[in-house]
């Protein structure tokens, strides 16, 4: 089958850039790329004016939760999700029930996205149970697949075994990512400041994850082992993170959209949309993250989709669980918060949503060109529109972003032979 | 002049003229409670819940008179631990306690923001009895009313609460009012019951008890919660009543006017020792009494305003 995308303004880091091209698929593969395309017949043609083409956007950082809770989302209702936020690749994170620490379980959720047109990489526990006493088996669950290793939700319970966890993932050349946040310190409803004060919420404090991120750029250093921030969000941490970078630490770090466009002043709604860990910070943090965005500090964005059923969310504020869902904004407020606003280039957009992620779990960056397999997202950094939670296709409505109003939207998703647009999939092989 | 809100939520977001209102509108009230028959028909035909998610004797029962006496009909439910922990969501325990429809929640709840998020889905009128550490907003307008018909307006007085302020509503809630209405507000305690940047709320902190005695023309004691502080905040009971506690050489020494208020239930030979507490400095039966006034000019201005 033969699919003409016109229009579409190409950037490819590893080629065309900047660039405006008609791009012929056949069967999901890019056959031509041109500044005109006639249409011969049989061809299914679709107008992209105004819009931009990159190689498919990557979210790193996800939580499916399947096995377990399969109410709040499932790898297909995620991957969907994804799909429907321009997204052609995610990593899913090990939390769930059971815990995905066994080649069984990288295999499980990689047979349910099978044949999906967003790849799901399964970023597996890096210690059994995500427990911290033992480190997992790193090297069966790498041969099956698993791209990282993290005990997401918690940090890697102690330094002693951080360590095996760094040095056996290095022999293996995968990242640990860290959840940053002192165990001790942990346990708060929201940002430790003035408004916590005010609010009567029991706080936690920004240094419970700069201690963890001091811990993990020291042991990396002298390790010479790599780390990945998962989700920073405090000025000390970005601050440690850019001086680890110059001192030739292999640190990576990544943020994710709240972090970068909310404070803890929404807080003051009791909504329980706006918890989540780490939790929104202060106007200075958000300005250090922005700081750090631009002089590529914050090597990534990625959302932290985090599921969660309406009727938790409707729990009363201290008991109601962390987290929003994330895969069907994180593109929009980028281009919206970011990009629009200049803090980014497109260039740098693409870096943090596509090029980055990949290097990090070394996985191949797809290109654009002829021959190749097309793994593309098309978004159109102009267009308004409105966020409604109902319309989403994540199973889970847990958004501080519902009814907000967004420049910049993902238009299509294209891999596997797939497209993701309107709404729909629509099938691009014979 | 009707209150400016249809629920009384917290004081940081209500008006002084309000505060002022309630406090007024409770003097009339203090005088019913002097009368031989202490009952008014003003809430007849209305229903006040009670909905306690925390134990609570005195509070309960100080609203619980307040209700009756103004004639209201009172309905109560009690349940301590959270709804969680039994699979009901807390949104669905309470639909289901307020489908009898009543007028007026009174509500006390381990978590703060409950009371707000009460005021999204049911059309009563809603009263804070205390949510989580966030605020106790007719503790602390009983606090200032029985500081007042003591010693005047406290506008320009020196007022310091003493204990733990990083875990109390009833310290928050004083402080929004006190400095609205004018007050100097200060706190004392060890900097470990000091929430984050309190004084950004325009208070200053004391650690040095005497000198917040000497200084200061009344302190509101809080209760030491036992339970939580030992090997937390603070080393131990004793360590805290010897460099924290208030007993009645140290007012002798320090300043002989002082005027000295406790929330109750007290730690005899905690926070207060006994010769304080049953001394001539405190004012803590009358702000029992005064409570129930307090709490009944609150239910009057909301029950009969639309
Ligand atoms: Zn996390």
């Amino acid at each position: 089958m033969k699919v003409l995308l016109q229009n579409l303004q190409i950037f490819d880091p590893q080629g065309i850039q900047n660039e405006k091209k008609d791009l012929l698929l056949e069967d999901g593969i890019i056959v031509k790329i041109s500044d005109s395309i006639p249409i011969d017949s049989g061809v299914e043609k679709f107008d992209f004016e105004g819009a931009i083409c990159s190689p498919g956007f990557f979210d790193m950082h996800v939580h499916l939760r399947e096995p377990g809770r399969e109410d709040e989302e499932t790898v297909l209702s995620g991957a969907t999700a994804a799909a429907a936020g321009g997204i052609t690749e995610i990593a899913c994170m090990p939390n769930t029930t059971p815990t995905i620490d066994n080649a069984g379980m990288v295999d499980f959720i990689k047979q349910k996205a099978k044949g999906h047109l967003v790849n799901v990489h399964v970023i597996a526990a890096a210690t059994k149970d995500r427990k911290g006493e033992y480190i997992s088996p790193m090297y069966e669950l790498k041969e099956s697949g698993a791209v990282g290793f993290s005990d997401d939700g918690v940090s890697i319970k102690n330094a002693f075994i951080l360590r095996k966890a760094m040095e056996y993932s290095k022999m293996l050349e995968l990242p640990i990512i860290e959840h940053c946040e002192d165990e001790s310190l942990a346990g708060g409803a929201m940002n430790e400041s003035e408004v916590s004060t005010k609010l009567g919420l029991p706080p936690v404090p920004s240094v419970a994850e700069d201690l963890i991120v001091m811990r993990d750029i020291l042991m990396a250093e002298y390790l010479d082992a790599s780390v990945h921030i998962a989700h920073i969000s405090t000025k000390n941490a970005v601050e440690m993170v850019r001086q680890a970078k110059s001192r030739g630490v292999k640190v990576t770090a990544e943020v994710t959209p709240h972090h970068f466009t909310l404070t803890q002043d929404s807080l003051y709604s009791y909504d329980t949309n706006f918890k989540m860990n780490p939790p929104l910070r202060s106007k200075e943090d958000v300005a250090a993250i922005l700081e750090g965005l631009k002089d590529g500090t914050i090597d990534v964005i990625a959302s932290d989709h985090a599921p969660h059923s309406p009727e938790e969310k409707d729990y009363e504020f201290i008991y109601a669980p962390n987290g929003i869902i994330g895969l069907e904004t994180i593109v929009g407020l980028t281009l919206s918060d970011l990009y629009n606003k200049k803090i980014l280039s497109l260039e740098k957009v693409i870096e943090k949503l596509v090029v980055n992620p990949r290097k990090i779990l070394n996985l191949p960056l797809p290109k654009i060109a002829e021959g190749e397999k097309a793994n593309l997202s098309i978004f159109n950094p102009d267009l308004v529109w409105t966020v409604d939670a109902n319309k989403l296709k994540s199973k889970s409505r847990n958004t501080p972003f519902d009814k907000r109003i967004i420049t910049g939207k993902a238009l299509a998703a294209i891999n596997n032979g797939k497209m993701f647009f309107e709404d729909e999939f629509i099938s691009l092989s014979a | 002049m009707p209150l400016s809100s249809k629920h009384l939520l917290g004081l940081y977001d209500t008006p002084v003229e309000d505060i002022r209102l309630i406090l007024d509108t409770a003097k009339t009230f203090r005088e019913v409670l002097e009368r031989p028959i202490k009952k008014v028909p003003t809430l007849q035909g209305q229903t006040v819940l009670n909905l306690f998610f925390e134990a609570s004797t005195r509070t309960k029962l100080s609203f619980e008179l307040a209700e009756k006496r103004l004639s209201a009909d009172v309905v109560n439910f009690s349940k301590s631990g959270s709804s969680v922990q039994k699979g009901e969501t807390f949104k669905d325990t309470v639909n289901n306690i307020i489908s009898m429809k009543v007028d007026i929640i009174v509500v006390r709840h381990e978590s703060a923001g409950v009371p707000q998020f009460l005021t999204r889905f049911t059309n009563a009128k809603i009263i804070n009895a205390g949510d989580g550490r966030h605020e106790h907003p007719t503790q602390a307008l009983l606090d200032i009313y029985s500081i007042e018909e003591k010693i005047g307006s406290v506008k320009g007085k020196k007022i310091c609460i003493v204990g733990d302020i990083a875990h109390s509503r009833v310290a928050l809630s004083n402080i929004f009012a006190l400095k609205k209405l004018g007050a100097e507000v200060s706190v004392c305690g060890p900097l470990t019951m000091m929430p984050v940047n309190i004084e950004e709320l325009g208070v200053k902190i004391y650690s040095d008890i005497n000198k917040a005695i000497a200084e200061n023309d009344v302190l509101n004691v809080l209760r030491i919660q036992l339970e939580r502080e030992a090997g937390s905040s603070i080393p131990d009971l004793r360590e805290y009543r010897e460099y924290f506690g208030i007993n009645a050489e140290r007012i002798e020494k320090n300043n002989k006017d002082i005027l000295i208020l406790h929330p109750g239930p007290i730690n005899r030979g905690v926070e207060l020792s006994s010769d304080v507490a049953d001394g001539p400095y405190q004012i803590i039966l009358n702000q029992v009494t005064n409570g129930v006034a307090v709490r009944m000019a609150i239910l009057y201005l909301l029950g009969t305003q639309n």
